[in-house]
């Protein structure tokens, strides 16, 4: 038996090999190995978040540049914003963060209802951040702070009393951005949500193991991205000029 | 599974001391924010959201496998371009004072 196994030599050694990869359904036939697929998935994905932190970047610098211009009506606008909302809105980005990592730690231990159950709460705490802004937008709705014909903005006082003139036209620019950019944060979260809740139903029918869960990490990657642009978000729009 | 792949996941705990240590740190934003620091609010304001995109950066999102060195190119090059956005737009908008 010994003996057989090495006059045939190397060549079976071969085959064995490749059979045993065969095996493994996730991985594609132009890539060398399960390491080479999962490089290239996390490179593409990385190429990816850099286009979106350009595409938040335009606008942030659209901010930058208009606060500098007109910071009297951008500290005004800010003062209408609700620090309670947004720091809640901030700390559950920040746990769904935590949740998101301890999915994918799962995934990579092979525990599939911990990894369902992690997924399931990221998407709850996804909506729980839609729900509340979508409070906080009924409430600029309320206010006519909506950018448009109905847009109203009249004088603003400080904590002190004191009266600061605001060009409404100008705390207007504060609101049109303020809705611009929440507003894509916003779709970003809808999508992050219809994408941990694909992955819940694919982890829940048992498409992710040890050794492949690629779209697990992925798609934690897209969310923690989504999570900073908020980081940033928070003390841009609603801590301007905050203090007496 | 691959022999060079190795398990570069931290443990839960660590993970939850991360957690709440941006907790903390959105706290001592808010926090800042009703101390006047005059031009220095929206610097300290800026410091510790970078502090809070670095924290996550690190120990959040792993840059595993072997094109590590590449995926740091890709993301320093998106700053790297971020910047040159802000910079040359600020140089023309904050120069134009003059006129």
């Amino acid at each position: 038996m010994h003996d057989s196994q090495a006059t045939t030599g190397p060549a079976t050694t071969q085959v064995t090999t490749l059979e045993h990869e065969a095996h493994n359904p996730a991985l594609l036939h132009h890539f060398a190995d399960a390491q080479q697929q999962k490089d290239a998935a996390s490179l593409g994905m990385w190429l990816f978040l850099v286009t979106e932190i350009m595409f938040f970047g335009g606008m942030f610098c659209a901010y930058l540049v208009y606060r500098l211009a007109h910071f009297n009506a951008f500290a005004a606008g800010s003062q209408q914003l609700s620090i309670a909302l947004g720091a809640t809105n901030t700390a559950v980005l920040i746990i769904s963060s935590v949740t998101v990592v301890l999915a994918v730690k799962a995934a990579e231990a092979g525990k599939r209802r911990v990894l369902v159950s992690y997924l399931v709460v990221t998407v709850l705490l996804g909506m729980t951040f839609l729900v509340i802004k979508g409070f906080e937008y009924r409430e600029k709705f309320e206010k006519h702070h909506v950018p448009g014909p109905t847009f109203k903005f009249t004088d603003t006082f400080d904590d002190n009393g004191k009266q600061i003139p605001v060009n409404a036209k100008e705390a207007e620019l504060f609101f049109s951005l303020y809705f611009a950019m929440t507003g894509m944060h916003a779709l970003h979260m809808i999508i992050g949500c219809g994408l941990f809740s694909g992955l819940a139903v694919l982890a829940w029918k048992g498409r992710y193991s040890p050794g492949y869960f690629t779209p697990i990490e992925n798609a934690g990657l897209y969310w923690h991205l989504v999570d900073i642009i908020w980081i940033y978000l928070f003390p841009l729009l609603y801590l301007i000029s905050r203090h007496s | 599974m691959s022999e060079h792949e190795e398990q570069t996941s931290h443990s839960q705990g660590f993970y939850l001391a991360i957690g709440a240590g941006l907790l903390i740190l959105t706290a001592t934003t808010v926090g800042a924010a009703f101390v006047n620091l005059g031009p220095f609010n929206p610097i300290i304001a800026l410091l510790i959201a970078t502090i809070k995109a670095t924290l996550v950066v690190l120990f959040f999102m792993h840059v595993k496998g072997a094109s590590e060195k590449l995926t740091g190119a890709v993301l320093v090059s998106g700053f790297f371009f971020l910047a040159i956005l802000i910079s040359l737009s600020l140089a023309d908008y904050l120069t134009r004072s003059w006129r």
